[in-house]
C-alpha cells in the first residue's frame, strides 16, 4: 500500500528461507518468482536477497534502515531482538526510524508466543463465531481477513506516524498486534456483550433491521443477487419491482419486524421471483426501483464485470515469468495520483545490484564475497 | 490533552453508520480534530441501531454510535437547507479533510461535489465512501453492506455449495472501508504538502473488496484458471485448513507447515502419529487430502476433538506449538487474560450512557499513544462551540438558525 502511494519498499528477503507468499496454495508450479498471490499482492517493492541468520547481514541491514524512512516487520515477537534489530537498536542506527511490528497476538502477554495463521486469529478475535448459516454450525470467513485487516490499519498508522515526524522530527515504534485489529473492526459485538452480556452466534444473512437481506437464487447454476431492503419506501419499491405479486399485501410482511419475523417465508417468495432471472438482469430492474442489489460475484465473473473494468480494478502487468498477469487495484482511487504500477512484482532478489551498489555503495569484489558466503542469498 | 500524531489535522465528517465514522474515528483517535455533522433531531444513522443498554432505544446510548465516535465533536446541519450548505462551505474552507459518504448524484444536486468543493477551499481533501464508487455504470446504484461484499467478491467465498452465499458479519466491508479512506487521505495529505492541492479521494467498498480482499483471486485465475468457491468449512489446497467442532465449540485449525501437523498428529495419539494414519499411504499428501479425503478425515478426527473442550485443546497446542485456536464468542474475548494483560479495552465513560469497556487501539503508538481522551458526543453538542465560538455568530443567530431547521 505505501508502495501504491510512492514509496520506495525495499523487501528483504532469502534465498535460504522462501516468502511464503511466493509459495502460496495457488502456486501451482512451485516457482517462488511465479506465484499468483505474489504477483497481485507484492507490486510496487523491490526485492533484496539478504539472510539475516549470517551477523555479516545485520550491519548491512542497518546501513539500509540508516537511509530509510520506516521498517516493517511481522516476524514472530523474539525475532527481531535475537538479531539485534529491535527498535531500541534501530533508534541508535537512526534516532527518527518509524518501526512497525505486525505480530498475530502482540509483543507481550501471556499469549504472546501462540502460532497462529490469520484465518484462525478471526477465530480468536470472536469474529468467525458469526459466519455459518443461522443458528447452524461455524464455517468462519475462511480468508486471511485478519492480514489484510492489519496491513491496512498500518499503512494508515505508519502514515499518521510519519505526519508526526514530519511536524516534530520525531520517530517512534508501532506495536500493531493483528488480533487486537481485528477485535477493533468488531465493535458493535464487543458493544452487545459489554452492555447486555449478550453473546452473538451464526449469523448467515440475518441483518437485524433489514428485511428481505439475503442472496437469492437466480436463474442459472449457482447465480445468487444480493437484495437489502431497509426502508418502508423501499419496501414499496421492491413489491413494485417485482410486479407487486398478491403476497406482498399479506399482513405478515406489512412492516419491518413482521418481515424479520417471517422472514424465512418472504425468503422463499423473493426466490419465487428471482430464480427467474439472470442475475444481472434482476439487479437492473430492482436499482431502476430504487432498491438496493448486486449480483454475487465470483473469480470469473469479477473480471468480467463492467462496473469493475470501468474502475480499472484489475490491472494488465507483463511479467517474465508469465508474459502478462491481472493484477489487483489499490483499495483507493485518488483523483491527482491514480495508482500506477511502477514496479511489476520482483523476482526474488531483483534489485541486490541497485541496493548495495548503488545505495549502499559496495564494490563489486565485496558483493561477490557476500554472495559467495551466502549473506546475499 | 498531549500532543497526537495528528494533532493539529481539521476533519469535518458528514457521513453516518459505519464506513466513514470508522475512517472519522481512526483520525480523530490519533488526534486530529474531527467535527461531525449531524442531520438536526435525529443525527446520525448509527444512533437509532444499538446495542442499547437494557435493549432501551436512546439516541444516546447507542453502543454502535458511541463506540465508532469517540474524540468527535458534534454540530447540526441540515445540508438540504441553502443556508446550510453556506454554513458547510464556511467550515470546510479551514478544513483539511472532509469525509462523505452521500451518492455521488445527491452531491452534485446540493452543489457539493468535489469541483464544487474545491473552489471553496482548493487544498480541501474530500473523501467519498460509498458501495460503488464515484466513477462506472453502477455509479448511481444504491448498495448497502451486503451488496458491495457481493460485488466485491467476499460473498461468493463464504457458505456451502448449494445454498446462499454468506454476507460478512457486523458490516466488515464498511470498516475495511473507513481505513482505506483513512489511509488515502494521509497518502492525500503527503501529496499536497508538494502540490498545495488537495484531491479527491474514491472509496468503493466493492472495490475494497475485490482488490485488498479477493484480488489476488484474479492472478490465479488468469493464470490457472482458479476459481474460488463456497467450501463450507474448509479451504481445499491443503489440509488442515478447517474448522471443526470439539467438545464446547469450535477449533479452527491451518497448518501450513507439515512440521505443525505432525506435532498435531503426535499431540492426539499420546507422543505418536496415530496408525490410521501413519499407515494409509492416501494420507502422504496432504492436498490430496483437502481435494479427496477431507471428510474422512474430519471424521477421523472428530472423536479425539469432541472428547476435549476448546480451552484443554488450546493449552496443549499452545505448549505444542501447533497454530490452532479457538473459535472464540465475545465474552471470552473480552475477558480473554491476554487481552486483559495488555490492557486493551479501555473503560470510557460517556454522560448519559455510563461507563463500558470499548475496544481500545487498533495500533499502539510508542510516542503518540492512542486514547479516548472524549466519549462520543451528544447530538449537537458543540454547535455553540463551533458556531459561536469559532464561526463568531451571535446567540440570536443561534437561536434562528435552530428554528429555521437549519441546525
Amino acid at each position: 500500500m505505501l508502495g501504491d502511494l510512492g514509496a520506495e519498499v525495499i523487501k528483504i528477503e532469502t534465498r535460504s528461507r522462501i516468502d511464503s507468499m511466493r509459495l502460496s496454495p495457488d502456486n501451482l508450479d512451485k516457482e517462488p518468482d511465479k506465484d499468483p498471490w505474489f504477483h497481485s499482492g507484492v507490486r510496487n517493492q523491490l526485492s533484496i536477497t539478504l539472510d539475516m541468520e549470517q551477523p555479516k547481514a545485520i550491519p548491512l541491514l542497518k546501513n539500509l534502515i540508516k537511509m530509510s524512512d520506516v521498517v516493517i516487520e511481522n516476524f514472530s515477537p523474539k525475532v527481531m531482538k535475537q538479531h539485534g534489530l529491535d527498535y531500541p537498536a534501530l533508534k541508535q542506527v537512526k534516532p527518527d526510524i518509524i518501526m512497525i511490528s505486525l505480530p498475530a497476538t502482540g509483543h507481550f502477554g501471556p499469549l504472546r508466543d501462540a502460532q497462529t495463521y490469520g484465518p484462525s486469529l478471526t477465530g480468536l478475535a470472536g469474529v468467525d463465531g458469526l459466519v455459518g448459516y443461522y443458528g447452524e454450525r461455524v464455517l468462519g470467513l475462511q480468508q486471511a481477513y485478519a492480514d489484510v485487516n492489519s496491513a491496512l490499519h498500518g499503512a494508515f498508522t505508519v502514515l499518521a506516524a510519519l505526519y508526526y515526524k514530519k511536524r516534530t522530527g520525531k520517530g517512534q515504534f508501532i506495536e500493531m498486534a493483528q488480533l487486537e485489529t481485528v477485535v477493533s473492526i468488531a465493535g458493535e459485538a464487543v458493544m452487545e456483550y459489554v452492555m447486555n452480556g449478550k453473546v452473538l452466534g451464526t449469523m448467515g444473512n440475518y441483518y437485524p433491521t433489514m428485511c428481505p437481506h439475503n442472496n437469492y437464487r437466480c436463474a442459472e447454476e449457482d447465480k445468487w443477487i444480493s437484495i437489502g431492503v431497509k426502508t418502508e419506501d423501499e419496501w414499496k419499491a421492491f413489491c413494485q419491482a417485482i410486479g407487486d405479486p398478491a403476497w406482498t399485501k399479506d399482513e405478515k410482511y406489512a412492516d419491518k419486524y413482521s418481515r424479520l419475523r417471517n422472514r424465512n417465508e418472504l425468503d422463499r417468495l423473493v426466490t419465487e421471483w428471482t430464480s427467474k432471472l439472470n442475475y444481472y438482469d434482476a439487479t437492473e430492474i430492482l436499482q431502476k426501483h430504487g432498491v438496493a442489489a448486486a449480483p454475487c460475484l465470483d473469480t470469473e465473473a469479477r473480471f468480467f464485470d463492467p462496473h469493475l473494468q470501468d474502475r480499472k480494478t484489475y490491472l494488465e502487468v507483463d511479467h517474465p515469468t508469465t508474459g502478462t498477469d491481472f493484477i489487483a487495484n489499490s483499495a483507493w482511487a485518488l483523483s491527482d495520483n491514480p495508482t500506477e504500477i511502477r514496479y511489476r512484482s520482483p523476482l526474488l532478489g531483483e534489485h541486490n545490484k541497485y541496493v548495495f551498489k548503488e545505495l549502499l555503495q559496495m564494490a563489486d569484489e565485496e558483493m561477490a564475497q557476500l554472495e559467495a558466503d551466502k549473506v546475499i542469498y | 490533552m498531549s500532543d497526537k500524531a495528528l494533532t493539529g489535522l481539521k476533519v469535518v465528517e458528514l457521513a453516518e453508520f459505519i464506513a466513514g465514522p470508522y475512517c472519522g474515528k481512526l483520525l480523530a483517535d490519533f488526534g486530529a480534530e474531527v467535527t461531525k455533522i449531524e442531520k438536526p433531531t435525529v443525527g446520525d444513522e448509527a444512533r437509532q441501531r444499538g446495542p442499547f443498554p437494557d435493549r432501551l432505544p436512546d439516541p444516546e446510548k447507542s453502543g454502535l454510535f458511541l463506540y465508532l465516535n469517540t474524540n468527535k465533536l458534534s454540530i447540526t446541519l441540515n445540508v438540504e437547507t441553502a443556508t446550510g450548505r453556506n454554513i458547510l462551505k464556511e467550515i470546510l474552507k479551514t478544513a483539511d479533510v472532509l469525509i462523505e459518504d452521500r451518492p455521488p448524484a445527491q452531491m452534485e444536486a446540493l452543489g457539493l461535489n468535489y469541483e464544487s468543493l474545491h473552489k471553496v477551499n482548493p487544498a480541501l481533501i474530500v473523501v467519498s465512501i460509498t458501495a460503488f464508487g464515484q466513477s462506472g455504470p453502477y455509479r448511481d446504484y444504491k448498495g448497502y453492506a451486503i451488496n458491495a461484499s457481493a460485488l466485491g467478491g467476499q460473498t461468493a467465498c463464504a457458505g456451502e455449495m448449494g445454498r446462499e452465499p454468506l454476507t460478512p458479519p457486523l458490516c466488515l466491508g464498511h470498516y475495511q472501508s473507513g481505513v482505506a479512506g483513512a489511509t488515502a487521505a494521509m497518502g492525500a495529505i503527503f501529496a499536497r504538502e508538494a502540490s498545495g492541492k488537495g484531491q479527491h479521494v474514491d472509496i468503493s467498498e466493492a472495490q475494497v473488496w475485490a482488490t485488498l480482499h479477493t484480488g489476488n483471486q484474479e492472478s490465479s485465475f488468469i493464470m490457472h484458471g482458479m476459481k474460488r468457491m463456497r467450501w463450507g468449512h474448509r479451504t481445499p489446497g491443503v489440509y488442515p485448513y478447517t474448522i471443526l467442532p470439539c467438545k464446547d465449540g469450535f477449533m479452527s485449525m491451518i497448518a501450513i507447515q507439515g512440521y505443525q501437523w505432525k506435532r498435531f498428529l503426535e499431540m492426539i495419539g499420546d507422543g505418536q502419529v496415530p496408525e490410521w494414519y501413519s499407515s494409509d499411504p492416501r494420507f502422504g499428501d496432504r492436498r490430496e487430502i483437502s481435494l479427496k479425503y477431507a471428510d474422512e478425515m474430519d471424521g477421523r478426527l472428530a472423536p479425539w476433538l469432541t472428547a476435549h473442550t476448546k480451552a484443554e485443546i488450546y493449552r496443549l497446542c499452545l505448549e505444542k506449538r501447533v497454530p490452532f485456536a479457538p473459535v472464540r464468542n465475545m465474552a471470552e474475548v473480552v475477558n480473554d487474560a491476554h487481552l486483559k494483560a495488555r490492557e486493551y479495552f479501555v473503560e470510557v465513560s460517556h454522560p448519559v450512557a455510563g461507563t463500558f469497556k470499548y475496544p481500545g487501539a487498533p495500533g499502539r503508538l510508542s510516542e503518540t499513544p492512542w486514547a479516548v481522551d472524549s466519549p462520543a458526543p451528544l447530538l449537537g453538542q458543540h454547535n455553540e462551540e463551533i458556531y459561536c465560538k469559532r464561526l463568531g455568530y451571535s446567540k440570536e443567530k443561534l437561536e434562528a438558525l435552530r428554528t429555521g431547521g437549519v441546525i
